[in-house]
């Protein structure tokens, strides 16, 4: 009986912790979607002297919420001779890791869901099921264009995925933890980038292939295979995958900021403002996303083999020789 | 992963995991209830020709399951293996600072021999896209 008692009040504060955060977990993936399509359309188009939209809402604010709703209403569309279970599992493996990715990104000092002691590695373990959902999807699809995507994303994601593993490890070193709050807590003096700045500029290189945003979007190239690997996929399961994608988003974008850019503390010297964690890390995060799609609208896409061959030519190499030298650095300078 | 209630043994697991875990069953629950509304109340019109698969409006032929090409399945291994190796590195760098300079010295010795292997890889051709890249 005692043992129950136990188990009772264990799962009670535990499971309302759980409940609450995923809840706000997803709301705030909903909010980003729609803020961040919106944000992207808007970005695109003034970088090509468009307006964007501008006709729904103040300006065009409300557009993406009606596109959602149309989304979300369409048809569930399942073709001929797919294979009809992986079809269905893909949108449901490639959205079940992104909210529990959520769990351990430190918003704020207190705002998280679990401060678990593996909190990067974990962010890492689930992040590379995406590469799994989408060539299940592909493949399931029986479509030679989703296919295409599908084998493309694959080998761009497991090549580019070394180096982002690799470059992470000093700051690991840094803060001798894996635990977000402890990697957040190693910057308080100065933040990773300042010293660490080819760390960073891998790290950004990689999450931008790893969420398969230009100039590395070959998986998704429209000109070339319609739509890539979620070609087939129509209403609810579409728009899963493009929930998917955009919170992957936010996640490099908050992963990067807890790594590089100091967390939920304040920009150096700015620490007098009367402003919360959450919002020192939000903004930091945003801008960051704002300067991926600055990029994408900025630079053309890389060939297949241009792309390949410098990861394994040029990313690895030098994350590994980074990595001896950071090495070293940090035992001189302990 | 502090144990919220000390002495208490669930399983094996740490009570975060344990946490983990029944937050992923959640999600996994609302999204399966998200798609199940979705097919159970949106539209049902069958046709048979929105059910071919879509290549750009050009009725498809043949099997679409190609067999992509070979540096397909070479990305894939040296994947294999240089990952399982930064999975290495991983332990060892978590370990870092009890190591001192000999763990130091040992890891540069195994990153030395991860780049001789990449190197290796590169100059046997494991690296080339396409055909036209032997001429280059």
């Amino acid at each position: 009986m005692a043992a129950w008692q136990n188990l009772v009040n264990f799962l009670g504060p535990d499971l309302t912790r759980i409940v609450v955060g995923l809840v706000g977990v997803l709301a705030l993936v909903q909010v980003n979607a729609l803020f961040l399509v919106w944000l992207e359309r808007k970005v695109a188009a003034h970088i090509q002297l468009r307006i964007g939209p501008k006709e729904v809402g103040p300006f065009g604010i409300l557009q993406t919420i009606v596109d959602g709703i149309k989304l979300v209403s369409k048809e569930l569309i399942t073709p001929r001779h797919v294979d009809r279970k992986l079809f269905m599992l893909a949108p449901i493996a490639v959205f079940l890791p992104v909210l529990v990715s959520f769990v351990v990104i430190p918003f704020s000092e207190r705002l998280i869901i679990r401060d678990m002691n593996v909190g990067l590695l974990l962010i890492f373990a689930f992040s590379t099921f995406n590469v799994l959902a989408v060539l299940v999807g592909g493949w399931a699809s029986n479509n030679k264009y989703s296919l295409l995507g599908a084998v493309r994303a694959v080998a761009q994601n497991v090549a580019y995925e070394i180096p982002l593993l690799l470059t992470v490890l000093s700051v690991v070193m840094w803060s001798n933890s894996l635990q977000m709050s402890e990697i957040v807590a190693s910057q308080s003096k100065v933040w990773n980038v300042f010293w660490m700045p080819v760390a960073a500029l891998i790290y950004l290189i990689c999450a931008t292939a790893e969420t398969n945003r230009a100039p590395f979007d070959i998986p998704e190239a429209e000109s070339e295979l319609v739509a890539g690997f979620h070609t087939e996929y129509s209403g609810m399961r579409f728009a899963l995958f493009f929930l998917a994608e955009y919170s992957n988003m936010l996640i490099v974008a908050a992963v990067a900021t807890t790594l590089f850019f100091g967390g939920w503390k304040s920009f150096p010297g700015l620490g007098f403002l009367p402003v919360p964690g959450w919002i020192w890390f939000f903004a930091k995060t945003y801008v960051l996303i704002f300067v991926a799609m600055w990029v994408r609208w900025t630079f053309p896409r890389l060939r297949f083999d241009q792309l390949m061959n410098f990861c394994w030519k040029i990313m690895i190499p030098v994350a590994l020789l980074h990595l001896i030298v950071y090495a070293g650095v940090i035992k001189i300078i302990n | 992963m502090q144990p919220i209630l000390d002495g208490l043994t669930l399983s094996p697991w740490e009570p975060g995991l344990f946490s983990l875990a029944i937050y992923g069953l959640m999600v996994l629950g609302l999204v399966s209830l998200l798609l199940f509304f979705a097919s159970w109340l949106g539209e049902k019109k069958s046709n048979p020709e929105k059910l071919r698969p879509y290549e750009s409006g050009i009725i498809p032929t043949g099997s679409a399951r190609l067999r992509y090409p070979v540096p397909f399945f070479l990305v894939a291994i040296f994947f294999l293996i240089f990952d399982v190796e930064a999975a290495y590195i991983f332990s060892w760098a978590i370990s870092y600072d009890s190591l001192g300079w000999a763990g130091w010295l040992q890891i540069s010795f195994f990153i030395f021999v991860l780049l001789l292997g990449l190197l290796y890889i590169w100059k046997k051709g494991g690296l080339e896209w396409g055909p036209t890249s032997k001429q280059d």
